[in-house]
């Protein structure tokens, strides 16, 4: 149980009791109301003197049972484990909240965000461009508003998207994608360079915007974990646990034990293939084709105990509402399966590794410096690698990591080295970690009944996905169907990233770069 | 006896057609297989050009006449020296009609409008893909003269045919150090000339990375083909180069049907093994940093020097 105190006593005096309804829930979240205009001074006060930062703005339209529009803003303490969460009402017919986009940058691309999906202008916002609606969206059509009509026609009409210009001698434009050569999502990237070296970059994204977080709404609870699973191709583990925790978290069930120590092995299965793969996608990208076609061999081998596991290669099924799909299999030795996966796995590091014609191209390549990466509250390994040290399986410990223990690979340099470096050490201790939790867990169930689901409650789960902190928020309504969910991929917070990690390097090392953060662009674009 | 050498030019230039794509396919099946991978069979590349030759032409509105007249100037200038580099006899009956030095400007003809038809539909990537092959064309191009020049000290005529001869009338001449040091020149330009690893990727599917591929980004259909039957013909050309100049042993230097088809088979021998050496090159190195690329091809100037200096000194 957190103590509340003294934030309790600090939102008092610096508010001036216009924090109301303050309550304590779940032990560590203190949930409270906030008027409009106070936003900036408790994010400042999270900040200066309690080690908070945002990280997550959620809108949510309620004008059917409240008659209000909610903006809530999450901040999270990494130290102490325990979070924040304020919520401002916003009449109909005013639509406004006050920016913070100036105080920290992740708030500026949430503010862009609601503006494009439910029309609450940010007030005081320096960039006022669409963030997710490209151009040709309808003015006022709001998508997530819950009376919006798509209109009938609905086509790009060419108009594009008002990139602030580049100039000066010698200065070109290289304009790449959102078509590919490779098979790979769509973005549009646009170079500007002197010669070959980048002097800007733009990343233009939200190509493949579904909706996904409306096709959440209206569905029963247990009918959004296959949703949560497709959000984005490689991450099914890391968004479904994260929304049956925020459901579980809703409804106070108890996961059984030996359910929270499946959920472990799943999800660092998940972040075993996902990095693997990656070391030898990175490796092909300096024409190093070897370890690739080795890495996917063993990528090969993974994703097939992945079927064992769960019965789908891609792990889909695997964690269900209140626990898992599936018991550890009787007769299949995972262990002994993984010992020899990471042995095969180490033996093409060491190779590649030892290839100074790779390592040249990776070192210095792309840096991401510290200062830069906390200002973009970038996460996971781009985070880490740039001597960040956040991991939510530690911080905010969920399923069975309270109980287990593992290293955290910090790496200083930022460059795709240190990147590529961390996800191989992660590698080898997912493995660590998995063969733990198959030691010390328990018998029992692997599933519990969630019960109902309380209306109109906020709640949130955070998982440590192989790209980093994954957050689900929720609503139910009265009949315990979902109201809304709120998505947030730690790509969201990584992306813009990229664009300073490019800079002043040359054009044929973005491929090199890009791959070395590898962010999702359908988890981003939702 | 003339008449037979023109036929036997004409023969040559029909062999190096035919074994061109057989090679580009053969070094590609040899890479996959020593990735781990199936890999395509060799002979791909001759089901590539048919499908290439079946299909229609599609064309950016932008792209002009040059863009149209490129593939055939590039694949004529290509297909013109194959007819001055001995493959399977020497002396060529065409060797008075131009020496290394005609071979090398030829290949310069066929990259610069490789460059041109690059640039001409106004494309961010046939630019940038023009401007790093110039890069290494600069470099590039020199050290090939300079790498022949060495051997054509030592034999007195910058006639290829001739230095093969000569070779062959004196083979203490091949081990000499000026001829050591022009080898090792030469195939490091093959390396960069063909596209190959550690200079370019000719497998790789990141635009911004390419310098061959991004040139030919545009062209589709017949045009496609000849170019990339003119890029797999080069290969042969500088494959065929690095064989007989420096082990010019089994070429016919004579009309005798018995020595031109182990002149036939020698060449084929010669041209998988270097195949081979290219493939576990290709395997072993990454490729390089853009800006380390004038490095390497610095030092090969640098050897193509030393081997003009020493074959000099040591006449």
């Amino acid at each position: 149980m957190t103590d509340f105190s003294r934030l309790q006593t600090a939102l008092h005096d610096n508010l001036q009791g216009r924090a109301t309804n303050i309550r304590v829930r779940r032990s560590n979240e203190l949930h409270f109301q906030i008027m409009r205009g106070d936003a900036q001074r408790l994010a400042e006060l999270l900040r200066a003197d309690f080690g908070a930062e945002l990280i997550l703005m959620v809108a949510n339209d309620r004008r059917v049972d409240k008659g209000v529009l909610e903006v809530h803003y999450l901040f999270g303490n990494d130290r102490e484990n325990w979070f924040a969460h304020a919520t401002k009402d916003l009449p109909p017919d005013d639509r406004a909240i006050d920016s913070l986009a100036t105080f920290y940058y992740p708030a500026s691309r949430f503010e862009r965000e609601i503006k494009d999906l439910f029309g609450i202008e940010a007030t005081g916002h320096p960039d006022r461009r669409p963030l997710v609606c490209h151009a040709f969206w309808p003015e006022d059509y709001y998508p997530l508003l819950k009376d919006a009509v798509p209109p009938a026609i609905f086509e790009d009409d060419g108009t594009s998207f008002p990139f602030k210009p580049v100039s000066g001698e010698g200065v070109y434009e290289i304009p790449v994608g959102p078509v590919h050569a490779g098979i790979i999502e769509p973005g549009h990237f646009r170079f500007s360079v002197v010669g070959e070296t980048v002097i800007d970059l733009k990343i233009r994204l939200y190509f493949t915007h579904k909706g996904t977080e409306k096709l959440f709404e209206g569905r029963a609870p247990a009918d959004g974990v296959e949703l949560a699973e497709r959000i984005s191709g490689d991450t099914t583990i890391g968004h479904s646990l994260a929304y049956c925790q925020a459901l579980e978290s809703l409804a106070g069930c108890a996961v059984p034990v030996r359910a929270q120590y499946l959920r472990v092995i799943l999800l660092e299965m998940e972040r075993l293939y996902n990095h693997i793969a990656d070391f030898g996608m990175l490796c092909n990208d300096t024409g190093y084709a070897v370890a690739h076609s080795h890495c996917f061999r063993i990528r090969e081998r993974l994703l097939r105990l992945n079927k064992r596991l769960t019965g789908n290669r891609l792990m889909h099924g695997g964690i269900v509402l209140g626990g898992v799909g599936h018991d550890l299999p009787a007769d299949l030795d995972l262990s002994g399966e993984l010992d020899a996966i990471i042995a095969d796995f180490n033996e093409i590091v060491d190779i590649s590794l030892g290839n100074t014609t790779l390592m040249d191209r990776l070192e210095s390549a792309g840096r991401l410096t510290t200062r830069i990466a906390m200002d973009l509250g970038v996460l996971g390994y781009v985070a880490r690698a740039s001597n960040i040290d956040v991991d939510a399986r530690r911080d905010h410990p969920f399923a069975a990591y309270p109980a287990l223990k593992f290293a955290v690979p910090v790496y200083t340099s930022g460059d795709v080295r240190a990147r590529t470096m961390a996800r191989v050490e992660e590698a080898r201790i997912s493995v660590q970690i998995i063969k733990q939790a198959l030691n010390d867990m328990p018998a029992g169930s692997i599933v519990v009944p969630v019960g109902t689901l309380p209306a109109w409650e906020p709640a949130f789960g955070l998982v440590e996905g192989w790209r980093g902190t994954i957050i689900h928020w929720v609503m139910a309504d009265e009949s315990g169907r979902l109201y809304r969910v709120k998505v947030r991929d730690p790509s969201f917070m990584n992306w813009p990233a990229l664009s300073f990690a490019i800079l002043k390097n040359i054009v044929p090392d973005f491929p090199l770069c890009n791959k070395s953060f590898n962010q999702t662009y359908s988890g981003n674009d939702l | 006896m003339i008449v037979t050498g023109y036929v036997l030019e004409i023969a040559q230039v029909a062999l190096a057609l035919l074994l061109a794509p057989g090679l580009a396919g053969f070094v590609r099946w040899l890479k996959a297989r020593f990735q781990n991978r199936r890999g395509a069979p060799p002979w791909q590349p001759y089901f590539e050009l048919r499908k290439l030759f079946g299909k229609e032409v599609v064309m950016s509105n932008n792209a002009s006449w040059l863009f149209r007249v490129a593939p055939y100037i590039i694949f004529a200038s290509t297909v013109t020296v194959t007819l001055l580099v001995p493959m399977i006899v020497a002396p060529l009956a065409l060797d008075g009609m131009g020496d290394l030095l005609m071979v090398v400007y030829l290949l310069l003809l066929g990259t610069f409008f490789l460059a041109l038809a690059g640039l001409d539909p106004g494309t961010a990537f046939g630019g940038m893909g023009a401007s790093r092959e110039m890069t290494v064309a600069a470099i590039a191009e020199p050290t090939i003269a300079l790498a022949i020049f060495s051997l054509a000290l030592s034999a007195g005529s910058t006639n290829l045919g001739r230095i093969v001869t000569q070779e062959l009338a004196n083979p203490a001449v091949t081990v000499s150090p000026g001829h050591l040091l022009a080898l090792a020149a030469l195939f490091i330009v093959t390396l960069a000339e063909t596209g190959r690893l550690p200079v370019d990727n000719p497998a790789t599917h990141l635009e911004l990375t390419m310098i061959h591929e991004a040139m030919i980004l545009e062209y589709s259909g017949r045009y496609l083909a000849l170019i990339e039957w003119a890029s797999w013909l080069k290969l042969t050309i500088f494959f065929t180069l690095l064989a007989n100049l420096f082990v010019p042993w089994g070429i016919a230097t004579t009309f005798d049907p018995a020595a031109l088809t182990l002149a036939v088979l020698a060449l084929i021998v010669k041209l998988a093994v270097l195949g081979g050496i290219v493939a576990v090159v290709e395997t072993r190195v990454a490729k390089l940093r853009l800006f380390r690329v004038p490095e390497l091809l610095g030092a090969s100037f640098v050897l193509a020097l030393l081997a003009v200096t020493s074959s000099f000194l040591l006449k």
